[in-house]
């Protein structure tokens, strides 16, 4: 499967100069670019770790694709890697965009579990095949 | 304005209170000197005396008629503050271009009006003066509703900000669609078409509104089965989907029962028709807040009132009255699809519903600056009658926040639903694409779509199968300030 989670997971995975007009696009806006990772992508786990802080200071796209590199040479491969962009304006104070750079060469997904309770209801759970074995080592 | 000499009001409150019937302008409700204080409501009305009825009067008794007065001299106001409590009308102009037609301000103090209650603050201003005699004609246009008032609202229970953080999506708009055809299908039958759309891409399909419980589906099988569509997809593609389960129906009582199937298994949103009244809307906004969930609202209705220039209210009206009182979605307009939609008033529409504060804009239909004081933001909807070879004028002239919901637009496409989710999500993704790369989207479009189709057979599919189709019609809710253009080209 392909996880669809982020702005741009329908296109054909980004070239570094498409994600450096992405960025070059936050940083004019004035938004902070963060770089996360995480090797479980379960849709409800919003906290992915962080690489660093969020780059309230950096006005050059090239500056966080050598973050993002930095990133991939020690986390590609078993890890998806996203970035995203922060808006301090007051009403908004939250992300603007946030997408997919790097995925784990297979995405084995998703099973979806169903427990029968009262009635005809049922609990459903999403568990990511990948997240059954210990972190660090699922991809 | 030579016509509109000025009339004081009567000096003496001997004179004033004399038992019989006195012109409304001397009674107090015109005073042409008045300040509106900021804490006042105000209220712009459109009034189209009868023949021989002097707009002023005409305007004062609107204002006399949606406040404190009645027909005759009344002593018992002497009773009262009544100059605190009487509507002041204080500018009457001429309409542009509308001869026999006026535009009333009106203020209103805001002891007249019940915190936190859009029945009180309707009944008072539009209860009665409708069907005025003296008046051909009455529209509210606009309001001004001060923080003062504004404050005294929960406003939307989520709101745009936390609904994204919730869903985790950002930076697009949202993609939906109305599940078809509207009636007959089984919940069975019906949770497939849920499934396929959300499966190929959607973030969130839709009952229609008048989706309840009927004989060929009971709420209870629709939710269930709805349900597990919305899992399964959420499982096969690692993403939050959602589907407007609508609650609307004959009662209170069975519509918090609705309510709280649907949270109990595990939907993330409900939805509500505007026809179920401002009461009922308001109760339900304080559900959702209550149990962390997303309220839609479909409009059903709104066009038998505010579609024409003449009489009624304005949707503008509406959709303040709805941040007010709380709900997260609104239907305001596509322009380019099927419904009424002149661009400039939906781009007021849409002001309205996402920013902070909204400046007067007269071509937008906006008369009022309106400080929202943080209420958080509404999600305007965009449905009917558009599909993904629009994707850059509903970008351009809707922005990113906002629910495109494409139903023949998904459901129509020649391949199947999932096809035809996949064609809307890579049309959408694409276009914000080459937006934030700088790319003029609203020329360039068509050309984007066409790269874009190079890896995506479905979205070749679906520009090939509606290519051009648009709705262009001439809107009857114009501005009053502009020519006007109509969207779509």
């Amino acid at each position: 499967m392909r996880l669809t989670q982020g702005a741009f997971s329908f296109l054909p995975d980004l070239t570094d100069e498409q994600i450096a007009k992405q960025v070059q696009y936050c940083i004019d806006k004035g938004w902070a670019v963060n770089i996360e990772f995480t090797d479980d992508p379960h849709p409800r786990n919003t906290y992915w770790e962080m690489w660093g802080m969020p780059m309230f200071d950096v006005r050059d796209a090239a500056g966080v694709l050598f973050e993002l590199n930095e990133c991939r040479k020690a986390h590609a491969g078993h890890n998806y890697i996203r970035v995203s962009a922060f808006d301090s304006t007051h009403t908004w104070e939250s992300l603007r965009l946030s997408f997919i750079t790097d995925r784990p060469a297979e995405e084995p997904g998703f099973a979806l579990e169903r427990q029968e309770v009262d009635g005809r209801a049922i609990r459903y759970t999403t568990r990511s095949y990948a997240a059954l074995r210990p972190e660090g080592t699922r991809y | 304005m030579t016509t509109l000499e000025t009339t004081k009001p009567a000096e003496k409150k001997r004179d004033r209170y004399s038992a019989g019937v006195m012109e409304y302008r001397k009674m107090g409700y015109w005073q042409p000197d008045y300040e509106p204080k900021d804490t006042d409501v105000i209220a712009l009305f459109r009034v189209t005396p009868q023949d021989g009825v002097d707009p002023i009067e005409a305007s004062a008794a609107v204002a006399g008629e949606s406040s404190t007065a009645t027909w005759t001299v009344v002593w018992t106001d002497r009773l009262t503050a009544c100059d605190k409590y009487r509507a002041k009308c204080y500018r009457v102009d001429p309409v542009p271009n509308t001869p026999g037609s006026w535009f009333a301000y009106i203020a209103y103090d805001l002891d007249l009006f019940e915190n936190g209650s859009i029945a009180n603050l309707s009944a008072s201003i539009i209860g009665n003066v409708f069907g005025f005699k003296p008046l051909k004609a009455l529209r509210l246009e606009d309001m001004r509703l001060p923080v003062a008032y504004v404050k005294t609202f929960d406003g939307p229970a989520t709101g745009i900000v936390v609904e994204r953080e919730r869903l985790d999506k950002f930076g697009r708009p949202l993609l939906g669609a109305t599940v078809k055809p509207k009636l007959g299908l089984s919940g069975r039958n019906y949770g497939r078409v849920v499934y396929e759309a959300l499966k190929g891409g959607l973030d969130f399909t839709k009952d229609d509104e008048n989706i309840n419980s009927q004989p060929f589906m009971h709420w209870r099988d629709r939710f269930l089965y709805c349900m597990e569509a919305v899992n399964k997809a959420q499982a096969s593609t690692g993403e939050i989907k959602g589907t407007y389960l609508n609650i609307t129906a004959g009662t209170m009582e069975e519509m918090y029962e609705r309510a709280e199937f649907a949270k109990q298994l595990g939907s993330t949103i409900v939805m509500i028709d505007l026809i179920i009244g401002y009461t009922a809307i308001q109760s339900m906004a304080k559900w959702a807040r209550r149990n962390d969930m997303i309220l839609h609202l479909h409009r059903a209705g709104h066009s038998t009132y505010t579609r024409q220039k003449s009489h009624g209210v304005s949707f503008r009206v509406i959709t303040k009255w709805m941040r007010l009182a709380g709900v997260d979605h609104i239907h305001a307009g596509t322009v380019v699809g099927k419904l009424e939609g002149d661009p400039h008033t939906t781009k007021g529409y849409y002001d309205l519903c996402r920013e902070d504060f909204v400046p007067q804009n007269l071509a937008h239909g906006i008369f009022f600056d309106q400080d929202w004081a943080s209420t958080r933001k509404l999600m305007p909807v965009a449905s009917g009658g558009i599909h993904a070879g629009q994707m850059h004028q509903l970008i351009d002239l809707l922005g990113e926040d906002v629910v495109l919901q494409f139903g023949g637009g998904t459901i129509g496409h020649p391949m199947g639903i999932q096809a035809g989710a996949i064609a809307n999500r890579v049309a959408l993704e694409a276009m914000i694409l080459a937006r934030n790369e700088g790319r003029d989207i609203v020329n360039e479009g068509p050309e984007i779509l066409k790269t874009a189709s190079r890896h995506c057979l479905p979205l070749k599919q679906a520009l090939d199968t509606w290519k051009d189709v648009t709705f262009n019609y001439t809107s009857t809710d114009t501005p009053d300030f502009v020519p006007q253009v109509t969207a779509a080209e």
